[in-house]
């Protein structure tokens, strides 16, 4: 601990030391993680210097786990058990998979998210992807030498809630703190922009190894506010590897693979797409577990050929999000290539012909993303001066509700900016009709068939009306994350219910519970002592939050009465820390969050107050 | 309880000054955004969270011309009553016809051109309502007129999303 804290004029100190904050890229062929080292965002490598860490999960019969490189060289020897591509199936079921045919998994129908049946059990795909950010997190901790703080965890642009739920659960099973899920396009954007110090609308370009995004953002003095994204979440560099996996299968006449061959097909697939990025033509060579000598020539045109229609499916989603935006092609000041798929010479073709000027590769694609969620972090974290950056994010699909005869109805469009809410009334259409059930939808087409079901859940206890007299009204929040949460509310009674987001899709809290018990080996003690232990973190946060609050706006906003009490329940956490009680310091924690509820609303609109210098506090009780 | 205008420290006209407007959204989401609270306390989160919405709602509002009247009208206790009076002149309705049956043969014809086309006049169709929508609004006081105007602007609107619709449609 410092004995002095040196603050710039101007800046208040701040109240806790330097926090470790890492960006982590979790991606579908690749992930990486990243943070802010002496101001300067680095990606952090492992011991034998590799900054990606494939995203590939090895299980073993003796219960280990490989991840990474180790699990990569598995691929084919043992293919049911190691797991490529786990981002695909994310917050996905079994009949959303429309190439489970492709996969050599033995893929389990379960309620919710499709399963993976391994030697070492039935994983998830959460539990799968929490082994790839446990490998991220331990690789951080070892490089900076101390426990992180938090991380931003990027996602597609174009992921719907389900997916951007199962990436957090799968965070908070590996035991990362999520400051923020963070839109891969836009973490781009941040990494470019404040490079380049651009000004003006660009278009990120970002294709992944499974996914596609596009986004527009507005940027104008370390403001990032993206305009519309779009995308589609099931398109990516696989999808190419894949084009030439079954051009090979064509041209050589192979009989019909088993997993081991079709794993080794499709990563002599994905050298050959690389080998195109710098030649004209490539062989590819190998031999099959059969005997069968493979030995093919594939030139660039051909590849151009078999992967044309891949590339003209990623044109679609720009025109959908430039209209959304309302921006020309014109006005587009750069248009900034993310992800290793966007090295494909014909994407780079296709890109710089639709927009009609050659598209900015200056950043290594592979990394930008985690740079930019290191930066974010790092804001996040309080580390650095808070005017400089500013990210206004949207989402990227209607959220709506099912009304009369299976139609959707939107209540917040795609598009919307975050954090958003919107309230809609609706009434009963019986007599007498005691609940409404709800059913919670995404997507832009009309038919609730179509589109994506998040939730459903009931609202009870509505008194007998007549029909149309009851009025329910329902309330669709959108954090900053994205992620919804639905309440409704009966005017009349006042009835309630609410729900966050997860059922259909998602995992309970009981579920996560039960997971991160079964990973720890002493099971209760070890629970117990981590229940406690975030206890008490958490109670230092709230104080040091506080107390910095105190010192800025203490003397001004609040008497010396007001003060008194807030300070009176600070001391009454301490001791209740001392005594070491879970749930005394729990309760404590509580009592002092509550009790700061006045004083945070005060500096809020003293907040507002600085942005319109000149105004009353008084004006402004919103 | 302020109004939008008032947060946005804009005179309450339907003609505003929208740089000012978007540096000011920049401003206030700069001290209210959840960002800005990532380690607070919660109560200061869930603070935050609540104003960094109704900035949002605020700026979505005052930005968009017809939204922007609505609101204005409804300050003035005047419902625009979009759900209810569905009632239009003859020639407002005819040249409605017109726009469903341009988009319907375009869509059977696959002729993505015309439909921009046709997306771009009702740009044009809109800018003019808006212009008018100024007028009578700031000038005139006539909000019976304006509401009529707004009703115009939300039919112009459905078309155009049918329109959007329909590309999108052709596209995949």
């Amino acid at each position: 601990m410092a004995l002095l804290q040196i603050s710039e004029p101007g800046k208040s100190a701040s109240p806790h030391r330097h926090r470790l904050a890492a960006g982590i890229d979790l991606g579908t062929t690749n992930s990486l993680v990243a943070t802010v080292r002496s101001g300067m965002a680095v990606v952090l490598s492992d011991e034998e210097g590799h900054a990606l860490l494939p995203s590939v999960v090895h299980y073993l019969n003796n219960g280990k786990v490989e991840v990474g490189h180790a699990a990569q060289v598995q691929q084919s020897h043992d293919p049911h058990n190691t797991i490529v591509s786990a981002k695909r199936f994310m917050g996905r079921g079994l009949h959303d998979i429309d190439d489970i045919g492709h996969y050599p998994y033995r893929f389990v129908d379960a309620p919710g998210m499709v399963q993976l049946n391994t030697v070492n059990g039935v994983k998830s795909p959460v539990e799968v992807s929490a082994e790839i950010l446990k490998a991220l997190k331990a690789r951080a901790e070892k490089s900076l030498g101390d426990e992180l703080a938090g991380a931003v965890i990027t996602v597609p642009a174009y992921f719907d809630d389900a997916q951007r739920q199962a990436t957090k659960d799968a965070a908070r099973l590996a035991g990362l703190n999520v400051f923020r899920l963070l839109n891969e396009p836009t973490a781009a954007a941040i990494a470019y922009g404040l490079d380049n110090a651009s000004e003006g609308v660009f278009v990120v370009y970002d294709l992944g190894g499974g996914t596609f995004d596009v986004s527009i953002l507005r940027l104008s003095r370390g403001v990032f506010e993206v305009l519309a994204t779009n995308g589609d979440s099931a398109l990516g560099g696989d999808d190419f590897d894949r084009r030439i996996f079954c051009w090979m299968l064509e041209k050589f006449q192979i009989p019909p693979l088993g997993p081991e061959d079709t794993r080794l097909l499709l990563t002599k697939a994905r050298e050959a797409k690389e080998q195109l990025t710098y030649h004209q033509q490539t062989r590819i060579t190998g031999v099959l577990s059969t005997g069968d000598v493979i030995d093919l020539t594939l030139d660039n045109d051909t590849f151009g050929k078999l992967t044309q229609h891949l590339v003209g499916k990623t044109l679609a989603p720009i025109r959908k999000a430039l209209r959304d935006a309302d921006i020309a092609t014109t006005d587009v000041q750069g248009v900034v290539m993310v992800g290793g798929a966007t090295r494909i010479p014909q994407i780079q073709r296709a890109v710089a012909e639709f927009f009609r000027q050659e598209p900015l590769n200056n950043l290594d694609p592979d990394k930008v993303v985690a740079l930019g969620a290191a930066i974010q972090a790092n804001v996040l974290a309080g580390n650095k001066d808070e005017n400089e950056l500013l990210l206004l994010d949207v989402i990227p699909l209607s959220l709506g509700l099912e009304t009369m005869g299976g139609l959707a109805e939107k209540i917040i469009p795609r598009n919307s900016t975050i954090p958003v809410a919107r309230a809609q009334e609706f009434t009963t259409f019986k007599d007498g009709q005691t609940a409404m059930s709800i059913h919670v939808v995404q997507g832009e087409r009309e038919l609730v068939s179509d589109c994506r079901s998040l939730a459903r859940f009931e609202l009870r206890g509505i008194p007998p009306m007549a029909a149309g007299a009851a009025r329910v009204r329902v309330t669709f929040q959108v954090d900053a994350d994205g992620l919804l949460s639905v309440s409704a509310r009966e005017q009349i009674s006042g009835v309630e219910a609410h729900i966050t987001v997860k059922p259909s899709y998602g995992l309970t809290d009981d579920e996560i519970a039960t997971m991160l018990q079964s990973s720890f080996s002493h099971a209760s003690t070890d629970k117990e002592a981590r229940a406690l232990r975030e206890a008490q973190v958490e109670a230092d946060q709230l104080l040091a939050a506080i107390r910095a609050a105190l010192e800025q706006d203490g003397d001004v906003l609040l008497d010396a009465a007001e003060r008194a009490e807030l300070e009176r329940h600070m001391d009454a956490l301490k001791s209740a820390m001392k005594e070491a009680g879970r749930d005394a310091i729990a309760y404590a924690t509580s009592a002092l969050n509550r009790a700061s509820e006045t004083f945070a609303a005060r500096r809020m609109d003293a907040s507002i107050n600085r942005a319109l210098t000149g105004r009353k506090i008084d004006d402004l009780k919103v | 309880m302020v109004n939008h205008f008032e947060l946005f420290n804009l005179p309450a006209r339907y003609d505003i000054d929208r740089t000012a407007l978007d540096q000011t959204y920049r401003k206030l989401q700069g001290e209210v955004h959840p960002d800005r609270y990532a380690t607070a306390t919660s109560a200061e989160r869930l603070r935050s969270a609540q104003m960094a919405t109704l900035v949002n709602e605020a700026y979505q509002t005052l930005k968009s011309p017809v939204d922007r009247a609505r609101y204005l009208l409804h300050l003035h206790g005047i419902d625009t009553q979009e759900e209810t009076n569905t009632a239009m002149p003859a020639d407002f309705l005819m040249q409605q016809l017109e726009w469903r049956e341009a988009i319907e043969d375009a869509h059977a014809a696959a002729d993505i051109a015309a439909l921009e086309n046709l997306l771009t006049d009702l740009k044009h169709e809109a800018a003019n309502l808006e212009t008018q929508l100024g007028t009578t609004i700031d000038e005139q006081h006539n909000h019976a007129r304006a509401a009529d105007l707004v009703r115009k602007l939300r039919f112009l609107d459905k078309v155009r999303d049918e329109t959007k619709l329909a590309i999108e449609a052709l596209e995949t």
